[in-house]
């Protein structure tokens, strides 16, 4: 899969997208892969909840391995989103489309930019599949 | 009669040897039979509910259990124990977990109705022979380990860890110490000690091992302090490695003002030869179901008796067993206990169960345990040692780890490897933990099996990784010779089907 | 050799050691092993008995013991000595069940792992509840599980109620789970031998995680469960509800009155009572909480040819995967006792159950009216109940106990020993359906100059 340019990273995987105001997050290609893409279930907080950086938000769980999930930026979460709840498929499937996890209204939308760029990302990925 | 039955053996489209070999205990099940044998009910008791309890208190409907005869009874679970592998079927490699032989006499006494039939509420002097049984089990534990305080309450090695913890806290809430919190636990540990670390409010601190998978001396100086409750480690390790540094480490931690706790589980590789207490533990679990033979049921019942230092021994669950100077055997309660982890004495049939095996090998035969656990691990590490990568040595305890990275790139992982032991006639050994080795396969032979049987066994894995080199799909498509072949588990993770529909 | 159960020969050792490149076992050791931590003095732990000399030993020790099989036992309060039908042990010790661990391999397990799944849905169905676990220890380490668990569904609150009606035992153990846990435990007094409704609600608040009822209760009394369930579901707290199995046979199951979830203490199943030593911890839940359990679950898929088959599932909940998140610190279940639990309730039947339980109802009764012919105020407290009450006795119950020993009788509980002061003179009894009508009325005769 080639990764989308229009998001930027952290180190534990997941991804960010300014949209609208909101930031859309989700995770990546590589942590699906990580997980075997047997995602078998997703836990989101409830809209209304306050997310500092680094907070963990959820978690991903496959047949045998369970992640948490950790907010990219500070700021309320605004929407989740049920499909991948209800079908936690769509996250093997869809990662940066329909996949994608929960919204959160920033604090500061330029935290968006101070994560790590797509070209960094590559990086750290290619280095951790060693 | 002439009436005509059809018989339906195509239903749900199984055929007769199919229906036989997979129906539930429910599916059996026809209106009207019985499998019970009880006086005759008197006619007066069939009104007795309504009777003396108001209305709004009974049940409306008979719960939906079968119903079934004895002998379809007897049938179904016999069927179902055809179905299942234990260490008198085959040889049971699963490291970590001590699948040793159960010897016999065990049973014979645990199942003395003298015993069986006792009452936890009798006063203590109409069990006098359990009693002796406890306080015999007590002192000998004690006296293995070098750590004289003894209870046998915990039901299982996590909860004896857990036990363990909330003793800790207490000894230091004494000592007003109510900054400790944090216990230092290496990466090869069980699952459980960061579980049970966690459950009694204190925080688990990983430390990775070092390059030969033991303790790093370096890393535990960095995070050992004012805040350290304890260090919690497994030895001999999980790696099969015995941790040699360890009383070194053990100094860093006493210095610092923390507790040492030995996980015991892998109790069996030293047993009669070296004593924890030795070595800087202050507070450890043994597993009854590993070091002492008691037999694992299918996953329990276990038991997990812990071993303290003295000025720990006040904080213990309540009771402990005494012996007054008549002779007699009491129960004590300490007032500085940290109460009951478990209603009333703890897993008693296995604590009798203990006492036989304690007695029956003594000093010299619990040496025995340790000295041919250790060289038949050894002896199966030698025939393997060309075949799979070693990623500790050519020595070891009473397990090993073997890193199947090598078979991996021909395409059998480790899981493979396993699967396909069982067509071979194996249980398969522990796979994936320790966590540190990528395609670990962990196996424990212990002490009670023979030579001809590790050959055997290591004559499989040689075939196995031999076979991968040529044709990793016949390896991959394993098991064959089992009632299933491999199973579905994604599905069943997402789809949760944990009881039968009515 | 003096550990009969090593195989190896002395030529085979040699080989052994040869191929290892040792020249003893010893020497394998010292490899390891620093000489200083090695302790060569003797252990001082008793000389070893061969199995012949076993024999008699553990016979002569078991006969110092006086049990149910040669007195009659009235004892309850948590085990209880119910009939326990022949044929669970002739199958149940089946070396395969006895000898074999965790299905972690499932291909090779497939019958402990349908035994577990038809042992969660045995318990479901008997205590109408969505959802069962494979084994927990005990009763009252479930009921510690229960109060972990509602603690997980609301991490906002850090209080528990509990009334003073639940087994002692159960009441120390979720004291001594919580003591470190931040979290509070209040008790809800019992007076009479039931729950004070009232105090109950006014104990409740939006820090309540949990509610702990036990019904029947400790002291056998049918607690106005309908009553507190309205309350604690106004609370938002969830209703932990600690039920016999026995008591099912007759009495409505937990779910038909609202319990979150339900625990109990298997033993009276077919399990020996072994002085509280041969237990099962039963767990059941609403299927909300399905993943958020302890312990093992199984659970039913299919394989590659699409035949039925099971494993154990959701197991990122527990420790080897989740480590310090899992949902509890729980490894080795009851797994045996458990097993043996189901071939109870499959012998049993709903037939059996009922009869069981009624045959329970009935004898107690019949001792609770002889009683009170004897002496009008004998009975505590006047609640409906099960199979166990309290007799109030004219001096103090360990008394009473002591004296109706030396006429066969293990005469019951002196709550004073289970509960403290204040108990001073009440004896709890149970009457289950292993008691004959002679017995019943000998008792009671027995028991009459001290009412």
């Amino acid at each position: 899969m080639s990764r989308p340019n229009n998001v930027r990273y952290q180190k534990s995987h997941e991804w960010a997208r300014l949209e609208d105001g909101s930031v859309v997050v989700g995770i990546s290609d590589f942590a699906v892969e990580q997980l075997n893409k047997e995602i078998v279930f997703v836990d989101l907080p409830t809209p209304g909840r306050k997310l500092k950086a680094g907070d963990s938000f959820g978690v991903i769980e496959s047949v045998k391995a369970a992640s948490d999930l950790y907010a990219p930026v500070s700021g309320i979460v605004s929407a989740i989103n049920d499909a991948v709840v209800a079908d936690p498929n769509q996250v093997s499937e869809e990662p940066y489309g329909t996949g994608w996890m929960i919204k959160i209204t920033p604090d500061d939308p330029a935290d968006v930019e101070r994560l790590i760029s797509p070209d960094d990302y590559e990086k750290q990925v290619a280095e951790e599949s060693h | 009669m002439s009436r005509r039955i059809q018989i339906t053996v195509e239903e749900n489209n199984l055929s007769v040897k199919e229906r036989l070999d997979t129906q539930t205990i429910f599916e059996l099940s026809v209106p009207g039979r019985t499998g019970f044998s009880l006086p005759p009910e008197p006619p007066e008791t069939k009104g007795v509910c309504a009777d003396v309890i108001p209305e709004r208190f009974l049940r409306e409907t008979p719960p939906a259990l079968p119903e079934v005869s004895e002998l379809t009874t007897m049938r179904h679970f016999t069927h179902l124990s055809g179905r299942t592998m234990g260490v008198e079927t085959t040889f049971y490699p699963l490291g970590s977990c001590t699948m040793k032989y159960n010897p016999k006499i065990n049973e014979f006494g645990a199942g003395l109705p003298g015993f069986s039939n006792l009452h936890p509420d009798q006063p203590a002097s109409t069990m006098q022979g359990l009693l002796e049984a406890y306080y015999q089990v007590q002192e000998i534990l004690g006296k293995l380990t070098n750590l004289p305080g003894v209870s046998l309450q915990p039901a299982a090695g996590a909860h004896g860890e857990f036990t363990c913890l909330l003793m800790a806290k207490a000894y230091f809430d004494d000592k007003g110490e109510t900054e400790r919190t944090q216990v230092i636990i290496p990466d090869t540990a069980h699952g459980t000690n960061p579980a049970s670390a966690f459950r009694v409010g204190l925080e688990p601190v990983e430390i990775k091992s070092d390059s030969t998978g033991r303790i790093d001396i370096e890393a535990l100086k960095k995070v050992v302090g004012p805040r350290t409750a304890c260090l919690m480690v497994t030895n001999p390790n999980t790696c099969g490695l015995f941790e040699d540094r360890l009383a070194e480490a053990a100094e860093i931690v006493h210095q610092a003002g923390g507790l040492v706790y030995i996980d015991g589980a892998n109790f069996n590789a030293i047993v009669g030869r070296v004593r924890p207490g030795d070595f800087g533990g202050d507070m450890m679990h043994i597993n009854l179901h590993k070091t002492f033979s008691i037999p694992h049921g299918g996953g329990g019942p276990g038991a997990g008796p812990i071993v303290v230092r003295d000025f720990l021994a006040p904080y213990l669950p309540a009771p402990t067993v005494v012996k007054s100077n008549d002779g007699n055997y009491d129960f004590n309660f300490d007032p500085r206990s940290i109460g009951k982890v478990r209603s009333y004495f703890g897993n008693v049939a296995h604590v009798v169960r203990a006492y036989v095996y304690l007695r029956q090998l003594g000093e010299q035969g619990l040496r025995d345990v340790s000295d041919y656990a250790v060289l038949n691990a050894n002896y199966l590490l030698s025939l393997l040692v060309d075949k799979y990568d070693i990623p500790y040595g050519k020595r070891c305890m009473h397990e090993f780890v073997i890193d199947a990275t090598r078979q991996k790139k021909m395409g059998v992982k480790a899981v493979d490897i396993a699967k396909k032991l069982i067509d071979y006639g194996f249980h398969p050994p522990t796979t994936y933990f320790p966590l540190i080795v990528p395609e670990a396969i962990m196996i424990e032979p212990t002490e009670t099996e023979n030579k001809e049987m590790l050959e055997l066994f290591a004559a499989a894995m040689i075939d196995i990784s031999n076979r991968g080199s040529v044709d990793a799909a016949d390896v991959v498509d394993s098991p064959l010779s089992t009632p299933v072949r491999r199973l579905d588990e994604l599905g069943a993770a997402r789809n949760p089907i944990v009881v039968e529909a009515l | 050799m003096s550990n009969p159960y090593i195989q190896a020969t002395p030529d085979q050792i040699i080989e052994m050691l040869a191929a290892v490149d040792a020249t003893s076992i010893d020497e394998i050791f010292n490899d390891q092993i620093p000489s200083d931590l090695q302790h060569k003095d003797t252990f001082d732990i008793p000389t070893a008995l061969s199995e012949l000399e076993l024999q008699g030993h553990l016979t002569r020790m078991a006969a110092r013991n006086q049990a149910a099989d040669s007195l009659t036992s009235f004892m309850g309060g948590g085990i209880y000595d119910h009939f326990v039908p022949t044929a669970i042990m002739h199958v149940a010790n089946r070396s395969e069940f006895v000898t074999g661990y965790t299905p972690y391999q499932p291909e090779a397990s497939q019958g402990l792992l349908q035994a577990f799944f038809e042992y969660q849905t045995l318990l479901s169905r008997l205590y109408d509840m969505p959802v069962s676990n494979a084994s927990l220890y005990d009763g009252a380490s479930a009921v510690g599980e229960a109060v972990f668990m509602a603690l997980a569904v609301h991490p906002d609150r850090n209080r528990i109620v509990m009334s003073e009606s639940v087994h002692p035992d159960s009441r120390a153990l979720v004291a001594t789970y919580m003591a470190h846990f931040n979290t509070k435990v209040d008790i809800v007094k019992a007076g009479n031998g039931l729950t004070d409704v009232q105090a109950l609600g006014e104990s409740l608040g939006d820090d309540v995680a949990a509610v702990v009822v036990q019904h029947p209760n400790y002291f056998g009394c049918l607690e106005d469960v309908h009553g507190i369930e309205k309350r604690v579901r106004e609370s938002g707290a969830l209703f932990i509800v600690v039920a016999d199995p026995i008591s099912l046979g007759v009495l409505a199951p937990p779910g038909t009155y609202g319990a979150d979830i339900a625990v109990g203490e298997g033993q009276p199943l077919g399990l020996n009572q072994y002085a509280g030593g041969e237990s099962v911890g039963i767990f059941t839940c609403k299927s909300e909480f399905m993943r958020k359990v302890p312990g093992r679950l199984v659970g039913q898929t299919k394989d590659r040819e699409d035949r039925r088959g099971f494993v154990l599932t959701l197991q990122t909940r527990e420790q080897h995967i989740r480590r310090a998140k899992a949902t509890s610190n729980i490894c080795t279940n009851h797994a045996h006792n458990a097993l043996r639990a189901s071939i109870y309730m499959c012998l049993m039947g709903p037939q059996g159950m009922g009869e069981v339980a009624r045959a329970c109802v009935r004898n107690t009764n019949r001792l609770k009216s002889a009683i009170l012919k004897k002496h009008t105020d004998a009975i505590a407290f006047t609640a409906p109940v099960f199979k166990e009450f309290v007799i109030r006795t004219n001096r103090p119950a360990q008394q009473v106990r002591d004296a109706l020993l030396l006429k066969g009788y293990l005469a019951g509980t002196p709550l004073f020993e289970t509960c403290g002061s204040g108990y001073e003179n009440l004896l709890l009894v149970a009457t289950t359906e292993k008691r004959t009508d002679a017995e019943i009325d000998g008792f009671a005769e027995a028991l009459g100059e001290f009412l």
